[in-house]
Order: structure tokens, then C-alpha cells, then sequence
């Protein structure tokens, strides 16, 4: 049963820990324990924990954010599903941040590929330990029982409920192997369960990081740089100070932080703060400098990232020769929340309630800056009005520890639209220089791919990590049959602070890509999924996807006027995603993205209607960014600041989505962001096909 | 300056800056935390809430302008998540993040008040003012049709 993926294997050996029990209920933690040795009590780190209480309820701890994924329906999906009880007795508790969670940071669709066996891996040994006191008290064989439904049941009909073990239970060794189900006898994982975050979500109970009240909370907000790290000269606070509900200006190293009795006040008291901004580390970068950076960097020398025979050679020889550049711009996330963050902290310790990706990090950010330990640091996460990568940074949280320690006591800091849209860590922008070259039947027999752009890791850390630079993702590792190779990284550095956004730099190697595979089909007169066919090795999950997406469009059939279609195809995170665009054009125009057609390879499903819902955010994720996403520089700092600028498509410009699940019983890949990347290909590819007209640089424009 | 609103048929007299957004108002002065900021300048829809049955933007409508007026907000919907609207939005299962949704459904409300049997065209009129980052557009138009008909003027 065990999966051999690597991505499944943590590299440790998943240990199982009574982590409490008695009479209050049996607790089994799963996944990544510091050691093995210090007795029954909780030394090992669960990333989920499940308890039985007596009553039979099970409550399934979650340790990975809730950002609209429907992590918290999973998780307890999967440890449910081993642990047979009824979903109605199952509850889900966010995770207070904690060494013993292991790695609680959500990001990299890595939740369920990291999750799966481990979470399951918890509910089995529940269900043995249950199965195991079931039969120590009827002096029956194990083997000779099974648990069914929240019960044990055992020889001639007899049956106790899981509420009435937990007590003994919790006195017995924890299985270190306990066994799986096949998934074939899955009841839950598969199925269509209704999300348990849901109904709080329609009656506005649901609580978001700016949805926390404490008492005797005050609200701020922090007057910003307009430059990114830029500084205050000085300022003058008397202004903001006079009016009613301000209590207290002071300076943090974000800016100047305006405390008051409720956000409207603040956001008046920052309105009256003069304030004189310096122009930065950086104050004469604009576009323009940015797209000059890019093209020397893609001038001059760059490192191989992935080579394979004499690709420079094949292209001199082909048959056919093709170069092409694609240039894409710096994006704002823009999740519906903005930034924020409420924090208390106090002369010893801190509390805060975040809407966070990275509780751990937070924590630890938060106590450097406080200068406190960071056990003395609880952290709580929230619900997160989506996240999309910018909430895995840290800056927010350790923004509002300072500006509580300023008001001495607990606080709300809100990012106004204007602060999140300018104060992001941005999609970096960059340049894709290609090169092709095809031999006198057609085939694709040399390619070149230089990549110029700022590293997030780099900028990060001041170095990178692994022996690839990030910049090089879903550009390396293509599967495809091509025998010359060669794809090369030049890192460029800037001071546009950069982040990781959905599906990070899939985003925009896989647009270049396959525009580039595009244009080579076109150039050659192939039909362009015929022409992937080629280096697509047939039996390969890409090429399914991709031969699937294009039966499920009618790809080749005739549509009316003004209509076209394009395919884009790229497997990341796991998962491999196929989709066919089709669009209208009027007056040889983009007029409407009008269907998509997705074709979905993520492995076993955990939750087809989720996988579905993921598919179709990460379409109008993309298609917005496609479509008129764009952050300009001017001056060191993001000129656009709300949704009249920085436009994400809206219900008008929704395309119907179909999205078809290949049926696999390979481990689990990423669904957060794999269908993301393959949206702004699709749609200008189309574009080309209807007007002949090639889009290299994004935004479309429409 | 004390300004009279009803919210969610409770009549509240509050002492308040008359230009206070009501946005603020609900969020920091109720605790109506269920409406949402977004934007701050009517563009995204987060905040919005029905006046007098009509779907506004908080954000942007001072709490002098209401003063008189029935404000509902999402937690006023409904005691229990009933209404017709919210059961359809969990038919659906109709929300990702959730953040914009109180603001979905209240203007999905306001449309079906007008229009019980509302067109592709109709929906996209009306809900285009909201906006979702998650991309629960298609969700959103399958559940105002499986509402159609259940939504009495006045609600």
C-alpha cells in the first residue's frame, strides 16, 4: 500500500504517539517526531491529531491554513476514512503554531501529497488501538474483530462503541505500522463530502484574521513609503493626534503606525499624519529600468540548469529554426482580505491571531523582533480570505507585534487595499528567450530556453538552495523526448521585493513554453496537439492529459465564426493538467474567454468536488493575471493600488469550466496551483489562431 | 452626534462621526464582523449590505446617509443559514475562502427580490460588482438559479 514516491516519503520514519487519553478521550499524533525515546507523554510532533472522547466525537486537529482549498474537509477526510467513524462525529480544530505539528507552512499544493499516509497513518492506529481494547476485553483475538462506524465489532454479534475504549485504548502501545485501507474500500476519501467550513462562510460567522475581537483591542494602520524600504525623515503626528479616537503615533520599522479606538479613526489619524518619505534604497527604479535588467541579464552569462546533448549544434543544423522572447510582468496577489494582523504582546510573551500560511515562521519572526523566545509566542491562525502565496510571508505579523508592543497592549493592524496591492512580494517579472529547432520531418529535436529574472530564494536567503535555482521550476524535468537541451538561468537582482504567487515561476516558464511549442507547430504547419504528441512519450500522464483535453474540447472540430481554440499543457506540483481554451474575437480582438476545457491528472482524489473548485480558481486566477494583470514601478515603488488599476476578471468574464479527472490510482499530487499556469498559453495560443496575431508580452490586454 | 439606524431590526442610537463609512460602523461598532472591507471605494463588493432591500456598499455609504433606514446584514439574513439563498450557496457548495461571499449573497438576494427568475445576463449585471479572488463565479451563477423563485420581494 505504502506509496514509493519520494514526495510521500518525509525521509523519517512516521512515528505514533499517545499524546493524551484517560478518561478525557484517546489522542493518536502522527508525522515527523523529534525522538522516540521520553515515555508515553507527547514528545513526538504530530501534523494531525486525532481524539476520540468518550462520547464518541472526533476531533481532528489541522496543523495547514484553511485559504478556500478545503484543507480543513481533507485532512479529517483522510484520518476519518482509516479510523471508521461516521463523518457526522467528525470535527476539525485549527492547530495552535507548534514544533510538534512538524512543518505547519501551507504552500507548494504539498498539504495532501506530504499528508496522505501520514494522515491516514494516525486514524489506523486509532482504529487498532480501539480494535485492540475492544478484544482485550471480550479475550478475542484482534483479528477476530473490526471496527465499523464509530464501533467495534467482534464474534457473535458482539459490538461497543469507540467512546466506551478510549480509556483503554489509550493505555496500549502505539502501532507503528498500522495497516491502510486499499482504496478500493475507501467510503470517504473519493467522495463528494460537503466542506465543514462551509455553512459559517454563507452566515458570516466565519472568522477571518480581521474578523478577531479582543478585549480592550485597539485598530492601526501604518502610514507606508511610497517606495519599497523606504524610510521616514520625519514626521509630524500633532495633526492626527487631534482628532477623535487616535491614541498614539509611533514609528516601526514599516512606517508610522497610527493607533486608535477603531479603524476609521486610524484611517483618518493617517490621512492627517505628515509624514516626509525618503525615496529608498532604490528611487529611480521603474519598468522600464526592470525590463532593461532583464534583457543585459539575458545578454550576458547564464548557468546551465539542464543540459543534454549539443543543443547550440542541433539548433546551427536544424531544419528549421525558430527564436522567440516572452516577457511577463511583476504581480500582485490581491487576495480579498488584505493583509493584517492582531497581535498582543505583553513584556514576556506575545498571543497573536493570524491569517497566516506560515505559523512557525511567523512565530519565530514575531519573537526576534520582541526579543522574547519564541515559545513564549502563541500563534493562532485563522481563517484566510484566500492566500495565494503572500500569506506565507511573514512581514505582516511581525508589523503588528511591534505596533502592540507601541500601544501596549492588544491590537488590530489593517492593511488598507492600497498598502496590500503596493507592500506585496510580487510575481517576479521576467524574460524567457527561446529557441527551437525542428529536423525535416518536423520533429522538435533542439531546444533552448534562457531564463532572466529575480530569484525569491536568492532575495530571501542571499543564496540559493538545492542545486537548481528556483527560477528554473517546471522549465527542467519536462519529460519531453528532445535530444538537445538546454536550459539556462540568469539571476537578476532588483529591489522589487518578490514572493511566491500560485503556482510561482510555473507561472511563467510554462507560459513561455508552451507559446513557444505554439509557435514552432504553427511555423511548421502541424496541428499543435498533434505536434506535442511527438515529444510527448506516448503512455505518459502529460500526454493522457493532454489527448483527453483535447476529446473533451472537440479539438479539430469546426467551431463558428470569431471562435478559436488553443492548448497548453504542463505538469507541476505533481499533477498533470491539460486545458483547451476557446474564445471569441471580435474586430480581431480578445472579446471573451468562453469555455475552458481542463483535463486533471492529480493522482488518487481526496475530493473531486474540491479538485474541481481548485480548477476552476486557479483559471480565473490566471486568466486575470493573462488578461490585465500588471504591476508597473515607477520612482522604487508599485504605482497600481486598488482594483480599479490591478482588475481581476469579475462574474462577466468567467469562462464555463469543465474539468475532467483522470481516474489513477498513483499517490496524491498538488491541486492548489498545478491548473494555474497552463490558462494564459491556452488562451493566447487561441488568440493566435483566430487573428495570427502572437502575444509574447502578458498582459493580453482586455 | 447621535445617528439612528436599525440593523437587522435592531434600532441602535449610536454616537458617531456622521461621515463614519457604515462599513466601520457594523464591523467596529456592532460587531458585525460577517461584512467585509475590500477595497474602501466600491469597487470589489466585499461590503456589501442591503438598505432597505436594495444591495449598497458600505464601504463607501456613510452611516448619516442610513440613518432611518433598515440596514441587513448578512448575519440578519437568516437566524439559522436558511434562507433560500444561503441553502443554495451550500447546495453548491458555493464557497472557497468565504471572504467575499457575505457580499455574493446579499447582492444575489437584492437581484432575486427584483428579478425572481434572473437571466445569464441579468447575474452577470448584478454580481459583476463583487468580486472573488477563488474564482467561485461559476458556482455563484449555478446557485442564484437553484434559488430562483424562492426569494419574496421585501426579504
Amino acid at each position: 500500500v505504502a506509496a514509493r514516491n519520494p514526495e510521500h516519503d518525509l525521509g523519517r520514519r512516521t512515528f505514533l504517539a499517545v499524546t493524551g487519553g484517560g478518561a478525557a478521550g484517546l489522542a493518536v499524533a502522527a508525522w515527523l517526531p523529534r525522538r522516540a525515546e521520553g515515555g508515553g507523554q507527547a514528545p513526538f510532533a504530530p501534523s494531525a491529531v486525532v481524539a476520540v472522547a468518550a462520547s464518541g466525537a472526533v476531533t481532528v486537529t489541522a496543523a495547514k491554513s484553511e485559504m478556500g482549498q478545503g484543507i480543513r474537509t481533507s485532512i479529517p477526510m483522510l484520518v476519518a476514512e482509516e479510523l471508521e467513524v461516521d463523518w457526522k462525529d467528525v470535527r476539525v480544530e485549527p492547530a495552535v503554531a507548534d514544533p510538534r505539528y512538524g512543518n505547519m507552512g501551507t504552500g507548494g499544493s504539498r498539504t495532501i501529497r506530504q499528508g496522505y499516509l501520514p494522515l491516514r497513518q494516525a486514524g489506523a492506529a486509532a482504529r487498532e488501538m480501539l480494535v485492540a481494547a475492544a478484544a482485550a476485553r471480550w479475550k478475542v483475538a484482534p483479528g477476530d474483530c473490526r471496527a465499523e462506524r464509530g464501533h467495534v465489532l467482534g464474534p457473535r454479534g458482539k459490538r461497543v462503541t469507540f467512546g466506551s475504549l478510549v480509556a483503554d485504548a489509550a493505555k496500549l502501545p502505539v502501532p507503528q505500522q498500522p495497516r491502510l485501507k486499499e482504496a478500493k474500500d475507501f467510503r470517504i476519501v473519493g467522495t463528494r463530502v460537503v466542506r465543514l467550513d462551509v455553512p459559517d462562510k454563507v452566515t458570516g460567522k466565519a472568522v477571518f484574521g480581521m474578523d478577531v475581537r479582543l478585549g480592550g483591542m485597539q485598530y492601526a494602520v501604518v502610514a507606508r513609503p511610497p517606495a519599497f524600504g523606504g524610510k521616514a525623515r520625519g514626521f509630524d503626528p500633532g495633526k492626527a493626534l487631534a482628532l477623535p479616537g487616535v491614541r498614539k503615533v509611533a514609528p516601526v520599522p514599516s512606517g508610522i503606525a497610527v493607533i486608535a479606538d477603531s479603524t476609521w479613526a486610524a484611517l483618518r489619524g493617517r490621512e492627517a499624519l505628515s509624514v516626509e518619505w525618503d525615496g529608498g534604497p532604490d528611487a529611480a527604479l521603474d519598468s522600464a529600468a526592470v525590463s532593461r535588467a532583464l534583457e543585459a541579464a539575458a545578454a550576458g552569462p547564464a548557468d546551465p540548469a539542464e543540459q543534454r546533448g549539443d543543443a547550440a549544434a542541433a539548433l546551427s543544423a536544424a531544419a528549421k529554426r525558430l527564436e522567440a522572447r516572452y516577457r511577463v510582468p511583476y504581480l500582485a496577489h490581491a487576495t480579498m482580505e488584505p493583509m493584517n494582523a492582531t497581535v498582543h504582546a505583553r513584556a514576556d510573551g506575545a498571543e497573536a491571531w493570524l491569517p497566516t500560511q506560515s505559523p512557525q515562521w511567523a512565530q519565530e519572526k514575531m519573537a526576534e523582533a520582541l526579543g522574547i523566545p519564541k515559545e513564549k509566542v502563541v500563534v493562532h491562525t485563522t481563517l484566510l480570505g484566500g492566500g495565494f502565496g503572500r500569506r506565507s510571508s511573514t512581514d505582516f505579523a511581525v508589523e503588528a507585534a511591534l505596533v502592540s508592543r507601541a500601544a501596549g497592549g492588544p491590537v488590530q493592524v489593517l492593511w488598507t487595499r492600497e498598502d496590500d496591492m503596493r507592500h506585496d512580494f510580487y510575481r517576479p517579472a521576467s524574460l524567457h528567450v527561446l529557441e527551437g529547432g525542428l529536423d525535416a520531418s518536423g520533429a522538435l529535436v533542439a531546444w533552448r530556453h534562457r531564463i532572466a529574472a529575480q530569484s525569491i530564494v536568492q532575495q530571501l536567503f542571499g543564496a540559493q538552495r538545492g542545486n537548481r535555482p528556483d527560477v528554473a521550476q517546471e522549465a527542467t524535468d519536462l519529460g519531453w523526448d528532445v535530444p538537445h537541451w538546454l536550459v539556462e538561468t540568469a539571476l537578476v537582482k532588483l529591489g522589487v521585493p518578490v514572493g511566491w504567487w500560485r503556482s510561482v515561476y510555473a507561472t511563467q516558464n510554462g507560459f513561455a513554453q508552451e507559446c513557444f511549442v505554439d509557435e514552432l507547430s504553427a511555423a511548421s504547419g502541424q496541428d499543435p496537439v498533434s505536434f506535442r504528441r511527438r515529444f510527448l512519450p506516448a503512455g505518459s500522464r502529460l500526454r493522457r492529459v493532454l489527448d483527453l483535453a483535447a476529446e473533451e474540447a472537440g479539438w479539430g472540430r469546426p467551431l463558428p465564426a470569431g471562435r478559436a481554440r488553443g492548448v497548453a499543457c504542463l505538469a507541476s506540483f505533481g499533477s498533470f493538467v491539460a486545458q483547451v481554451a476557446e474564445i471569441r474575437v471580435e474586430g480581431g480582438k480578445l472579446a471573451r474567454v468562453e469555455r475552458v476545457v481542463c483535463a486533471v491528472d492529480c493522482g488518487q482524489v481526496v475530493n473531486p468536488d474540491t479538485v474541481e473548485a481548485q480548477v476552476e480558481g486557479s483559471i480565473a486566477y490566471g486568466l486575470s493575471a493573462a488578461l490585465r494583470g500588471e504591476i508597473t514601478i515607477e520612482k522604487g515603488g508599485a504605482r497600481e493600488g486598488n482594483f480599479d488599476a490591478y482588475a481581476p476578471i469579475r462574474m462577466s468574464e468567467m469562462p464555463a469550466v469543465e474539468t475532467h479527472l483522470v481516474p489513477s490510482g498513483e499517490p496524491p499530487g498538488g491541486i492548489g496551483e498545478p491548473a494555474t499556469p497552463t490558462i494564459a498559453p491556452a488562451v493566447v495560443n487561441a488568440l493566435a489562431a483566430a487573428t495570427g496575431n502572437r502575444v509574447r508580452t502578458l498582459p493580453i490586454g482586455a | 452626534m447621535a445617528i439612528q439606524i436599525t440593523v437587522n431590526g435592531r434600532r441602535s442610537i449610536l454616537d458617531v462621526d456622521p461621515a463614519t463609512p457604515l462599513l466601520w460602523v457594523l464591523r467596529d461598532g456592532l460587531g458585525l464582523t460577517g461584512t467585509k472591507y475590500g477595497c474602501g471605494q466600491s469597487l470589489c463588493g466585499a461590503c456589501t449590505v442591503l438598505v432597505d432591500g436594495a444591495a449598497i456598499r458600505s464601504c463607501t455609504t456613510t452611516v448619516a446617509e442610513i440613518a432611518g433606514k433598515r440596514v441587513t446584514t448578512i448575519e440578519g439574513l437568516s437566524p439559522d443559514g436558511g434562507h433560500p439563498v444561503q441553502r443554495a450557496w451550500v447546495a453548491e457548495q458555493v464557497p472557497q475562502c468565504g471572504y467575499c461571499q457575505s457580499g455574493q449573497i446579499l447582492e444575489a438576494v437584492a437581484l432575486l427580490a427584483k428579478k425572481p427568475y434572473p437571466t445569464d445576463g441579468d447575474i452577470d449585471d448584478a454580481l459583476s460588482g463583487v468580486l472573488c479572488r477563488c474564482g467561485t463565479y461559476p458556482r455563484i451563477r449555478r446557485a442564484v438559479k437553484r434559488a430562483a423563485g424562492e426569494v419574496r420581494r421585501g426579504r
